[in-house]
């Protein structure tokens, strides 16, 4: 059975009834409802409560620009707050709530708000709560967030899936009524490839809400047929569900599709395989805009009340959706359109029980059976949850259920803003119209530019259709005007009523009324910012889509100016809100960046090993053992099993930059701050990197692999940035040198065998004929060479933990065998694999920088390499490296530490200051920049940078952490705390 | 935003890096090896820390780090995006280099 309020006809499918609650109460309506028409078809106008005063609110409209009937829909963690139910389609089985009430949404606790509501004016928070500034983050703002509100999150995870994508075409209609529909037939046939988009789940736009007639048939039915055949062109996309938020440079416009949000998905979220929302980038050469207009309300006494709603409303809801917004309808208009309801009502059967018009003299139709009150307004109105009566300006009272407003229209010109444009005031239709800087390539046609009747709008569809073909390279096609219906457009703009002495609402999402408007211009706050900002007009979520113009409009008014003076603030993306899931994609939780893994992670997990992040990286931090109960153990046993005999680690992170080239040695030697140019073929040597301001950028190793041919390495962290720096150096600065690059960190797997062992270990797997002995393989030797019988492999004989030690590169394919053959091979010398945590004990212990000391802010000499600073060539930085500053004697340089006191353990960030200055920033002697514990040493020891470093060497500071509480002695020795002499290396 | 690559035709501005004011391509002359003077100081510090950020026509080094990795000069109306035009750097440095030479 229908429900109450059920009318005949309609674009619903009565063979679908659906079943959905609000609030707990059981109720029904129909495929092809939103949540708003099923609502009202059911007698439910009261569904919310005002953001700051708690009063009783209804729904205002049908479409996007609803400001009252916010809710929740769904429940546990696919609870979606704040959502239109003007524009929530209904599904069954949909469980939908009021919101922002402390008790039930009847008897609301802070409705009490509205009781006060002389202290609650514009600015009231600015004023009331100035002092003392202390209790605004812990008193007044929890509180006035807890009262004035929306909806609430879930406070779980959003279980929905969303995803991105990117679209191509040669024009993107947005909207689809009359114009939009004509403008996409035109560019179709004519060939072009054209998305359609219509924010809304069936096409059409307002030929669905109207009974006009085009081509002798109903709106409806002209726009399923146009959709029809739209929909057969394989060059055209149609796009329902779909809203163009944004306008972007260069013809890119974000959309947001909602792909099962009109779908029971339950509590878990599982819309299937189909993700609930995908955000498009569309990218375009032409756009067609033809968004239509939004109603605007009229400011009259207490017009806030449920069952107050806009005209075009109630008519959409009667025709669309079969709906009668109530028993006993009063209009109340300033213009044509207000008649068009009355008319459409009285035609489906609903009484009208007046038909108030501010003009006079007005000589239009009048429905039949309907009283016309002309030249008059309402100026209070009664009812508690529901509007019950009305008042004229003569003192009658009118009693009703339901008023329908029409305060005109307002064009959407929102996308038009978006690149600055400032929209200009059009007083033949009381609106403003786009103007200024639109989006280039961009064409606004029907009532989103001002053009009103229907007639205009088919034509101006056909007119930006027909100039997209023609600059795109479509064919040439004729279009036939279709027959329609138009109605003469006339208003005449009443704003507010002033002989309303109750309050009247222009911005109902935010509580701002005519009276904080006056008291705005009152205090000088008169220009349109801000009186936007000071009373928060058009700030809410719907960005004052009904309230701008009318708060606008009163402003003018108090202030004595047209509105052409006082013009408009501008919108900005997204039109609509668009939730952050869909911005975040699938950009989320472990995704949220790439993970990279090393060419031995899988074996590395077989044996159990701790992983770290190190930037995209996740690399092998310690490998347990059995018995291990502390990280402490397994690290000091993998550096001391590696200092006694020999240790694995894939050290394949490492940045590498193959470079080739006839001048790829003038190149190496032009980037690094040290001499390169006659490093030999079949060596490698340590270089260090300078940015052209003087200071420290990176460090590695590069080998001269053939006359041309070099391998350059990096840090881990710093791969991605050194290869910029050398494409930067070779194509802005010396594209004159015949060189290439190529990134090559991902191509190889590349192993650190380190330890007194290493090289017998070596030597068992190195093909016949390689000859790994001191003489023909010395300390920074390199070579290409086969190993396992025939794989190739580079060979470097280079060490960061200071023993005699190689790295072993082999094609990454081979990375996790290699690993395998190792261990397999190197058995006989208890050979152990070790994380990043040993390898940064042994380069601690070694006193070798890394990140922590190349930070950006340190130069050659800080870090005791001065002297490389090469005197016979240019380099990048070599002229800013002179600056006093970071050469200067007394500066910081790199030292070792240890704590005086053994058992105390030392803490990077720790600053130094002399025994007895107080604890200030002006006596900072440094900082410790890396610290580890010692298992060969049996103690803490610690890099850093001191002041006068070289001259304090012995001598002892206090290390202070503030951090960690700790204030220990420390004594400063050489940052080389084992085999300082280097013999290892050359074993 | 939308850049027209010389190579490869319009892409994404997400695939690009902007690097500012495109006078990084004139690293002053840096003199005679060993200690700078004075002279080169200055230079070096104009180079590195005095850029333009002109509301209006612009020069800009973009680096197609998302793509083939070619540093591009874009020429930018910071004011409304308009480009009014792209090419790969090393086309803009060779003749920026061949004017010095020839001016010299």
């Amino acid at each position: 059975m229908d429900a109450d309020f059920r009318l005949k006809g309609g674009l619903i499918n009565r063979r679908k009834p659906l079943d959905f609650s609000f609030n707990g109460a059981g109720l029904s309506g129909y495929a092809g409802d939103t949540l708003a028409s099923a609502l009202l078809a059911n007698g439910r106008h009261f569904v919310g409560r005002s953001f700051k005063y708690h009063r009783p609110r209804g729904i205002l409209s049908a479409g996007v620009e609803e400001p009252n009937a916010l809710v929740t829909i769904g429940t546990g963690a696919m609870a979606d707050p704040n959502i239109r139910a003007t524009v929530a389609e209904l599904y069954d089985g949909m469980v939908a709530r009021s919101q922002n009430h402390l008790g039930s949404l009847e008897w609301d606790l802070l409705s009490v708000n509205d009781a006060f509501s002389p202290l609650f004016g514009a600015g009231f928070y600015y004023k009331t709560f100035m002092w003392p500034a202390a209790f605004w983050e812990k008193l007044y703002e929890p509180m006035i967030r807890r009262a004035a509100g929306l909806g609430a999150l879930s406070g779980q995870d959003d279980p929905s899936r969303y995803d991105k994508g990117y679209r191509h075409c040669d024009l993107l209609v947005i909207g689809s009524g009359p114009a939009g529909l004509m403008a996409a037939l035109t560019a179709g046939r004519a060939g072009l490839r054209v998305i359609l988009a219509e924010q809304d789940f069936i096409m059409g736009g307002r030929l669905n809400a109207e009974r006009e007639r085009i081509d002798g048939m109903p709106g409806a039915e002209w726009a399923a047929k146009a959709c029809a055949e739209l929909t057969a062109m394989d060059n055209v996309m149609m796009m329902p569900r779909t809203t163009i938020y944004g306008a972007y440079d260069h013809g890119v416009y974000g959309a947001l599709e909602r792909i099962t949000d009109h779908l029971n998905d339950g509590e878990d979220g599982d819309g299937g395989d189909q993700p609930r929302q995908i955000l498009w980038r569309i990218y375009s050469r032409r756009a067609v805009l033809a968004a239509g207009s939004i109603e605007r309300p009229i400011a009259f006494g207490h017009n806030d009340r449920p069952g107050i709603m806009l005209a075009g409303s109630v008519r959409e809801y009667a025709n669309r959706y079969a709906v009668a917004a109530g028993r006993r309808v009063i209009v109340f208009t300033n213009n044509n359109d207000g008649w068009r309801t009355a008319h459409d009502l009285r035609s489906r059967g609903v009484e009208v029980a007046a038909l108030i018009d501010t003009r006079s003299d007005i000589d239009l139709p009048a429905p039949a059976g309907v009283r016309v009150i002309q030249g008059s307004a309402i100026t209070d109105t009664k009812g508690r949850t529901r509007v019950r009566s009305i008042t004229l300006m003569s003192g009658e009272e009118l009693a009703c259920d339901s008023v329908a407003v029409s305060g005109g229209w307002s064009p959407t010109v929102h996308l038009t803003c978006h690149h600055r444009g400032r929209p200009k005031w059009d007083a033949s239709i009381a609106g403003f119209i786009p103007a200024g800087e639109i989006p280039p390539g961009m064409d606004v046609i029907g009532a989103a530019a001002g053009k009103m009747a229907t007639s205009e709008a088919l034509q101006g569809g056909i007119t930006a259709g027909t100039s997209a073909a023609r600059d795109l390279g479509g064919k040439t096609v004729k279009m036939a005007m279709p027959d329609c219906e138009d109605r003469a457009f006339g208003i005449d703009p009443v704003w507010h009523i002033p002989s309303s002495r109750a309050r009247a609402w222009v911005d109902f999402q935010n509580d701002v009324t005519t009276k904080d408007i006056r008291q705005s211009h009152l205090e000088g706050f008169r220009s349109v910012e801000h009186l936007k900002r000071y009373t928060t007009l058009g700030m809410a979520t719907d960005q004052g889509k009904t309230a701008n113009i009318p708060g606008l409009a009163v402003m003018a008014e108090i202030s004595g100016k047209s509105m052409d003076e006082v013009g408009t603030t501008i919108f900005r993306p997204p039109y609509t809100p668009v939730p952050i899931g869909a911005f975040a994609g699938r950009g989320r939780g472990p995704d949220f960046m790439p993970t990279r893994i090393p060419p031995s992670h899988r074996w590395a997990e077989e044996r159990g090993a701790v992983f770290v992040e190190t930037g995209l990286w996740l690399r092998a931090q310690w490998y347990p053992q059995p018995g291990e109960t502390h990280w402490r153990e397994s690290v000091d046993r993998e550096v001391i099993a590696t200092r006694s005999s020999v240790g694995i680690c894939d050290v394949s992170t490492l940045g590498k930059i193959d470079i080739k080239g006839a001048d790829a040695g003038e190149f190496v030697n032009r980037v690094y701050a040290n001499g390169f140019a006659k490093l030999p073929v079949g060596k490698v040597r340590y270089g260090l990197m300078l940015r052209d301001d003087g200071f420290v950028m990176d460090d590695g190793t590069t080998a001269r692999m053939a006359e041309n041919h070099f391998i350059m390495t990096t840090t881990t962290a710093n791969a991605g940035g050194v290869y910029r720096h050398l494409e930067y150096c070779r194509q802005c600065l010396w594209p004159e040198l015949d060189v290439a690059l190529i990134s090559a960190t991902d191509q190889s797997a590349q192993f650190a065998v380190a330890g007194p062992n290493s090289r017998r270990l070596l030597e068992k797997i190195v093909d016949d004929g390689v000859d790994l002995s001191n003489a023909a393989f010395p300390f920074m030797a390199c070579g290409a060479i086969t190993i396992c019988g025939g794989v190739e492999a580079r060979l470097f004989r280079i060490s960061f933990s200071g023993e005699l030690a190689y790295e072993l590169a082999v094609p990454a394919r081979f990375g996790d065998a290699l690993a395998r053959v190792l261990m397999q091979a190197g058995e006989e010398f208890g050979v152990t694999p070790y994380g990043t945590e040993a390898l940064n004990v042994m380069r601690i212990e070694k006193g070798h920088a890394t990140a922590n000391e190349l930070n950006g802010q340190t130069s050659a000499h800080h870090l005791g390499m001065g002297r490389m600073l090469s005197p016979n060539k240019d380099f990048i930085g070599r002229i800013m490296a002179h600056r006093p500053e970071l050469t200067r004697g007394d500066g910081i340089r790199l030292v070792g530490l240890k704590p005086v006191d053994p058992a105390k353990m030392l803490s990077a960030g720790a600053h130094f200051l002399e025994a007895d200055a107080p604890s200030r920033a002006s006596h900072d002697l440094g900082w410790m920049s890396s610290v580890a514990y010692s298992p060969i040493l049996n103690s803490s020891i610690g890099l850093g940078f001191v002041k006068n470093g070289y001259e304090r060497m012995n001598s002892t500071v206090r290390a202070v952490d503030f951090m960690r509480g700790t204030d220990i002695e420390v004594e400063i020795t050489s940052p080389h705390f084992i085999d300082p002499e280097g013999r290892r290396l050359h074993d | 935003m939308l850049i027209n690559h010389p190579l490869l035709g319009p892409r994404d501005a997400a695939e690009f890096t902007c690097f500012g004011d495109a006078s990084l391509l004139l690293r002053p002359d840096p003199g005679p090896n060993g200690e700078p003077d004075q002279a080169a100081m200055d230079a070096f510090h104009d180079y590195l820390h005095l850029r333009d950020n002109p509301a209006g026509t612009h020069q800009e080094l973009w680096y197609h780090e998302q793509g083939d990795r070619s540093w591009l000069v874009v020429t930018r109306d910071t004011i409304n995006h308009s480009i009014i035009k792209v090419e790969l750097a090393r086309n803009v440095k060779a003749r920026n280099l061949k004017t010095r030479e020839g001016a010299g």
